[in-house]
């Protein structure tokens, strides 16, 4: 690739010895010192309440998720709609150790578990998944493209791994601003293939970018399992090559992956720079509502949801710390109540105005 | 109350499906969740699962039918203590025809409209020469002063001083906070100025030349031009892409192009390509300063050359307007960036021939000044389009359809593109100058709309 025809020298490696000193690998760079303080302790010790928070919230993405399902089945959402069922003990986990006044959140397709972890309400989510004007992108974006920069929340991006560079560019804010805030970026195992997401890597720890690359590694990219498309499966260790450390955590214990965002947070706010955490998690249903299912056995499905499911992981550590199950059935309950009245709302209000289609192209008038 | 259970859609283009199985049978009790049945397409098996609770009272379609259309009632759930086992099959039912307005009636649309014009000059403003390069520099360090969001990025932007010079002088004065050099990654270091953009930042980022913005156009059009949209006005996006665009000298077909079009053809973004330095300095400035991504083109040619430039302190140009370059009668030459010089050089030729040519610069692709090319179609009824860029969905075809669509009857003449040759341009010297457009060409084709020739 010749650049600018100013340029002079050419790109072959010099025969000299380098001009540029070896980086200090002693105290200063410490690849697997997070995974040992993780390892140290592995799970975050919650409170009865903080518990009982975390039983709730994954619980309405579970439910929400479940009745999206079946309004895509009766037409009423079109289009691409990714469930996050299965998965919902990394989103819980890593966002409710943020400091929502500063960090900032972004993510790919599948997103809705991450919006509702904010606490977003679930009737202006579902109605932007039946393309409403009360959806919270107005019914102009879809499953795939919801907003909230209330609350620090970037997307919702439908292009494979461009939302970790543009996680890198919301990190660079946070360090321009001296704000104090991180950057939370989501993706995929499939995304971790893309070129960019190294591209952003070696930027974001070349200039000491406060954010935490979180890998939802769901074990499949779309129906291609992860054996079957990456060299290196062990995704933790691809920051190797920039000097960022890596965790590898159990994406299906809410307490675990709390425990790790502990520890990668409180590194990233240190001003040590990023952190790649790779959560091991598993996707219950298929990679988009039209997903043939032949790549893998149902027995394999059976096996992740009888033994591993995250939510009956917190429910079994509630009924250790003897939270009554009565209490559990109550907010049962409520979640379900809640989901149908999202589903109610986002079936009975109206579609966007006509009007509607030029707006928002552009924010000024020219 | 007994509900209808429906053939589901399983996917946006789903018709009809297969009803593979049924894991219910009359009689059985469900809860919502439950899975009911599997139903397959020509694509996807999926699992049906119950929205409500019941019983199933009948099952209407049996497991193994083919071709059942999306919506047929394919079982009967009933409630407590009713008996549905008389309900008969039902045909899906045709979905009512939509009514949807016709788009040109949707209140709202956008229409052509007049953009006022440059502020003008104060008698008495001092005119300074400036080179295009040494305008563009002004125009990002003046606005580098007035806003502390601001910051430069790109290959070679600091330490080298730009790769061709445009970025001189700014890491002195702004420190390397502000002026960053990156590594060659252009999709990694678009999109991370795009995102903190995203964040409230207001980058500039320099692509070395925009052949290599290839490798970044995921992030300018997915990424900057489209999230504003798609976020319902929520997001924020304003960044700016600039560096040098088209044909430069002798460097081959990978690095001479022109992507005026390309980026001119996106809604949700804006796409400058000026000419002189004064354009360049008032409309980078304009750029820097709008909440929209902002494409601005600049020519590597014509970075040397030197222009008069109004010495002012706040020297900022509005977006959107075409600019008249010379006044004329006989016929309307078009044009933007580089090609604006041969149109000049064309014009002078001619008024020696005694035709009386009105040379446009376009300055701004998208919005297009509509109504300037326009008046001007209507005063002289003739127009030809000067591009530096392939022929084909160019700038110069969408300018002959807005005179078929909307300046049809002033036409006393065909409108005629003079463009790059249809080819990937050439390396040696005679090819490059064959492909590339020049004077005599434009003369050529203005002969033939006034039918001198």
């Amino acid at each position: 690739m010749a650049k600018a025809s100013a340029s002079s020298s050419g790109k072959s490696k010099p025969a000299a010895a380098k001009t540029t000193p070896k980086p200090d690998d002693g105290d200063n760079f410490a690849l697997r010192s997070l995974q040992e303080a993780l390892d140290k302790q592995k799970r975050f010790k919650a409170d009865n309440d903080q518990l009982l928070h975390f039983y709730e919230q994954m619980l309405l993405i579970r439910r929400f998720e479940e009745k999206a399902g079946q309004l895509y089945g009766l037409g009423l959402i079109g289009g691409f709609c990714h469930l996050y069922i299965g998965q919902e003990a990394v989103a819980i986990g890593l966002q409710s150790a943020l400091d929502n006044d500063v960090d900032s959140v972004i993510t790919g397709y599948r997103d809705h578990g991450h919006m509702l972890a904010y606490g977003i309400d679930p009737n202006v989510i579902m109605a932007e998944l039946t393309g409403r004007a009360a959806g919270i992108s107005k019914g102009k974006g879809g499953s795939m493209h919801m907003f909230s920069t209330e609350h620090k929340f970037y997307g919702g991006h439908g292009i494979v791994g461009a939302q970790v560079s543009l996680g890198g560019g919301l990190a660079f804010a946070h360090k321009y601003n001296e704000d104090g805030g991180l950057c939370l970026a989501y993706f995929g195992d499939g995304a971790a293939n893309q070129g960019q997401v190294y591209e952003t890597m070696n930027m974001a720890a070349l200039w000491n970018l406060p954010i935490v690359f979180v890998v939802e590694n769901n074990q499949y990219a779309m129906g291609t399992a992860v054996r079957r498309s990456s060299a290196e499966t062990e995704f933790y260790r691809r920051g190797t090559a920039f000097r960022i450390p890596g965790m590898e955590v159990n994406g299906m214990d809410v307490l675990e992956v709390r425990q790790a965002a502990e520890i990668a947070f409180a590194h990233v706010r240190e001003g040590n720079g990023p952190v790649l955490m790779e959560c091991n998690t598993y996707r219950y249903r298929g990679h988009s509502m039209s997903d043939p299912a032949k790549y893998r056995t149902r027995e394999e499905v059976q096996e992740q949801r009888e033994h591993h499911d995250p939510i009956e992981r917190v429910k079994k550590d509630l009924a250790a710390v003897g939270v009554d199950e009565d209490k559990l059935k109550e907010i049962d309950k409520a979640i379900r109540a809640t989901v149908a009245e999202a589903a109610d709302f986002a079936e009975t209000s109206p579609e966007p105005e006509p009007s509607e289609l030029y707006t928002d192209v552009l924010v000024e008038e020219y | 109350m007994a509900i209808e259970l429906k053939m589901p859609a399983l996917s946006p283009t789903m018709e009809e499906g297969t009803l593979a199985k049924w894991l219910v049978k009359e009689g059985d009790t469900v809860s919502a969740g439950d899975v009911l049945a599997e139903i397959e397409t020509d694509k996807a098996t999926m699992e049906f699962e119950s929205i409500d609770e019941g019983t199933v009272g009948k099952i209407l379609v049996p497991e193994g039918t083919e071709e059942v259309k999306v919506g047929t009632v394919i079982a009967i759930l009933a409630g407590e203590g009713e008996d549905v086992s008389d309900a008969a099959p039902a045909a899906a039912e045709a979905p009512a025809a939509e009514e949807a307005p016709a788009v040109a009636e949707a209140a709202g649309k956008p229409a052509a409209k007049e953009r006022p014009a440059d502020p003008d000059i104060p008698a008495g403003t001092n005119m300074i020469k400036l080179t295009v390069r040494e305008a563009l520099r002004d125009a990002m360090a003046e606005e580098m002063r007035l806003d502390e969001r601001i910051f430069v990025m790109g290959e070679e932007v600091a330490e080298y001083q730009g790769a061709y010079k445009v970025t001189q002088g700014l890491l002195d004065e702004f420190g390397p906070k502000r002026v960053i050099d990156t590594p060659i990654t252009e999709y990694g270091f678009a999109g991370i100025g795009t995102g903190a953009a995203m964040g409230g930042l207001r980058p500039v980022v320099e692509f070395m030349t925009f052949n290599f913005a290839m490798q970044a156009i995921d992030h300018i059009i997915n990424s900057a031009a489209k999230t504003n949209y798609m976020s319902g006005g929520q997001m924020r996006c304003p960044v700016v892409f600039r560096g040098p665009n088209g044909a430069a000298s002798r460097v081959g077909a990978q690095h001479s192009q022109n992507y005026g079009p390309w980026y001119a053809s996106v809604p949700g973004l804006i796409v400058i390509a000026p000419y002189d330095a004064s354009d360049a300095k008032g409309l980078l400035k304009a750029a820097i300063r709008s909440d929209d991504p902002v494409v601005f083109l600049e020519n590597e040619l014509v970075y040397g050359q030197s222009f008069e430039v109004a010495q002012l302190d706040d020297h900022v140009l509005p977006i959107g307007k075409a600019r008249i370059m010379r006044e004329g009668s006989d016929v309307t030459i078009v044009s933007y960036s580089i090609a604006v010089g041969v149109a000049l050089e064309a014009a002078e030729e001619l008024a020696e021939q005694g035709i009386d040519a009105e040379v446009i610069d376009l300055r701004t692709l998208r919005p297009l000044d509509t109504a300037t090319i326009l008046e001007s179609l209507a005063k002289t009824n003739r127009l030809v389009i000067a591009e530096e860029g392939w022929p084909t969905c160019s700038i110069a075809s969408e300018v002959v359809a807005l005179c078929m669509e909307e300046g049809f009857d002033h036409l006393d003449a065909p409108v005629l593109r003079v463009c790059n040759e249809d080819v990937p341009l050439p390396y040696a010297a005679n090819l490059e100058k064959l492909a590339l457009i020049d004077k005599d060409r434009v003369v050529a084709a203005v002969k033939k709309v006034t039918y001198t020739g």
